[in-house]
């Protein structure tokens, strides 16, 4: 009983982290058709930033890696401006461009071996809970993925901004003939999402304290298939699909047997060809499935 | 004339092959060997577009198909006294297999086929961004399976000791053959009718074609041609690692497409061949050449970054790639 309980929770606070990095590319997807590979190079930006903050005070240091990676994410927003009439093949290979010169730039200047952050390390400790052990950074995953989860939900459903881009995302021309500014919208969006990515970085970098160039990229790929996976045309299924692949992957290390735990990726990415499959559309989108174009 | 002005959409790319072949061949040594895998690449980048380019569909996961051509034509004539030793774990039938050339890369060809047809039947099913995430697992898939179980392949060990008998000869037939049947295929009615399901695919399906069969003759055959590609790189270089043809492979391959222009021959052969070109170029930057008269030297590392500048700024700037998708036209006047 112990042991799944203590999957259950190791679980929901990957879950947790992926879903906040799903809700990143969701927010862009959503008013932009754009999915942004280069958005884990905004997550390594904040890594990097702790890292060279070392020394500063811990308020200074996260003020300063939310607003690098803001910067950076407002800085994307102009370069892919070119893109926002391109077919999807080009956008997606252009921001994997993007994705590369900055991991090859980061290697370049900081090296590939990668340099400790030390953020908070005293919440990687862990306390005895009814005999499962939880360390305190996944409460703190939980509590402050479910809050920003509800923030965001929160914007998007009572504010004016919110409402714009949900405007935006359900229909994109008729919003524009309706009057909402296309600009100000996607601007919005690449800063909610850059707040995202500090976020993660943050919460990541008291786990895996290890600033490297592909910091943010191995957190980006599960959550993108997690999107795909839970269905990208809405923000609540896209966060929930990459809620459930971080949940999945811890669940089935647990569950395969050490030896064939090496296997996890090919069990894993084997479950998500099967519901790709199944529900092409995502895994939570309710209604039936729709022709493309149609 | 009029034969020639036909079938240009072949000869150009053809002759463009032979030039480079043959500007090649009259380099020195560790040039000579860089145009050769320029050659590869571009072969690997038509093999593709065989899919690709026709379907529409963007397959993050040829490289599978590469991966298994390379390492079954490797372990295929990799010399028989040494396979036991280094690979002791290899299945019996395939730590005895010992092929020539030839025969490895109709070997690395077929199981490429195979290996797509087998992933093909459920995923090309799939379209847009969830074929992609689906093929996507196929290469994690393939490069997980791969890295860790020794009775098929080299596990994380290096492959080596493969005879590289990959010369500039066997490159350049090698991508003309490629080039010739991607552009045989192309003219069937099987391409055409896969080209129309992706111009619109309810309008060809209203016209009675199988969009998934289409699909799915395209992805085998792009499979065998990447698996033939597969053996020639490793005959190429004598050495692989399952990281060698894992997602750095799939970047740049899937980025020759794209810059050259998705949909055409044209667009593929140029596109490889560009950044091919100007991914040798920079690797010999940083060691130091002389252009006309001012020395250029890059500091080490900064070829990936440039490479990745360069291409996202033909993506940014010109999003239907350098030759727009089109297939290349007669240059005079009729």
């Amino acid at each position: 009983m112990s042991e799944v309980l203590q999957s259950v929770t190791d679980g929901a606070a990957l879950g947790s982290l992926y879903a906040l990095a799903a809700l990143g590319i969701g927010l862009v997807f959503g008013v932009m058709r754009l999915v942004n590979f280069a958005y884990g190079e905004v997550i390594t930006a904040s890594a990097y930033t702790l890292l060279l903050t070392k020394g500063l005070p811990v308020w200074v240091r996260i003020i300063l890696a939310l607003a690098v990676a803001v910067l950076l994410s407002l800085a994307m927003e102009v370069v892919f401006r070119p893109l926002r009439l391109a077919t999807p093949a080009t956008m997606l290979v252009a921001t994997f461009a993007v994705s590369f010169v900055l991991q090859n730039a980061a290697s370049l200047g900081f090296g590939t071996q990668g340099d400790s952050v030390n953020f908070l390390p005293t919440l990687n400790q862990a306390f005895d809970l009814g005999g499962i052990r939880i360390r305190y950074i996944t409460l703190i995953s939980i509590v402050v993925g479910g809050a920003l989860l509800a923030a965001t939900a929160f914007v998007l459903n009572r504010t004016d901004i919110g409402l714009k881009m949900r405007a935006a995302a359900a229909d994109f021309q008729t919003a524009r003939l309706l009057g909402v500014k296309a600009t100000s919208v996607i601007v919005f969006a690449f800063v909610l999402s850059g707040v995202l990515a500090a976020v993660v970085a943050m919460m990541l970098a008291v786990q895996r304290p290890l600033a490297t160039p592909s910091f943010g990229f191995l957190i980006v790929i599960p959550a993108l298939v997690g999107v795909v996976v839970g269905g990208m045309e809405r923000l609540l299924t896209a966060t929930s699909g990459g809620f459930l692949i971080g949940f999945a992957t811890v669940v089935l290390s647990d569950l395969l047997p050490s030896e064939s735990r090496v296997f996890l990726n090919s069990a894993l990415f084997g479950l998500v060809i099967v519901v790709l499959l199944v529900k092409p559309s995502g895994l939570f989108i309710r209604n039936r499935e729709t022709e493309e174009r149609l | 004339m009029k034969w020639l002005k036909g079938s240009w959409e072949l000869l150009g790319p053809t002759l463009l092959v032979v030039v480079v072949s043959l500007v090649g061949s009259l380099l020195s040594d560790s040039l000579r060997f860089q145009f050769r895998s320029i050659l590869v690449l571009a072969t690997i980048a038509v093999a593709m577009h065989v899919f690709i380019g026709n379907s529409g569909v963007i397959s993050f996961g040829h490289i599978s198909f590469v991966a298994i051509g390379a390492f079954a034509a490797g372990i295929a004539t990799m010399p028989a006294d040494i396979k036991p030793l280094a690979f002791p774990e290899l299945f019996p039938i395939l730590a005895e297999l010992q092929l020539g050339n030839i025969a490895s890369i109709v070997l690395a060809a077929a199981l490429g086929g195979i290996f797509a047809f087998v992933v093909g039947v459920p995923t090309m099913r799939l379209s847009g961004l969830a074929a992609g995430i689906a093929t996507f697992a196929v290469i994690i898939i393939t490069n997980n399976v791969f890295r860790n179980w020794e009775r098929i392949g080299p596990g994380a060990k290096t492959l080596t000791q493969i005879p590289e008998t990959t010369g500039f000869l066997q490159a350049s037939i090698g991508l003309i053959v490629v080039i010739g049947i991607a552009y045989w295929y192309q003219r069937t009615r099987h391409a055409r009718m896969l080209r129309a399901g992706r111009e619109d695919p309810a309008a060809a399906r209203s016209s009675g074609v199988n969009i998934y069969r289409q699909r799915l003759a395209a992805f085998t055959l792009s499979g065998v041609l990447a698996g033939a590609a597969g053996a020639l790189l490793v005959h190429l270089v004598g050495t692989v690692t399952t990281q060698q043809v894992f997602l750095d492979l799939t970047f740049i391959t899937l980025a020759m497409l794209v810059v050259g222009g998705i949909g055409s021959l044209w667009g593929a052969v140029v596109g490889a061949l560009f950044i091919a070109g100007l991914n040798t170029f920079l690797a010999e930057a940083e060691r130091g050449v002389t252009l006309v008269s001012f020395e250029l030297n890059l500091p080490i590392g900064t070829r990936l970054v440039i490479l990745g500048i360069v291409m996202a700024l033909v993506l940014l700037f010109r999003p239907e790639g350098l030759t727009g998708g089109r297939e290349l036209r007669w240059p005079f006047r009729p």
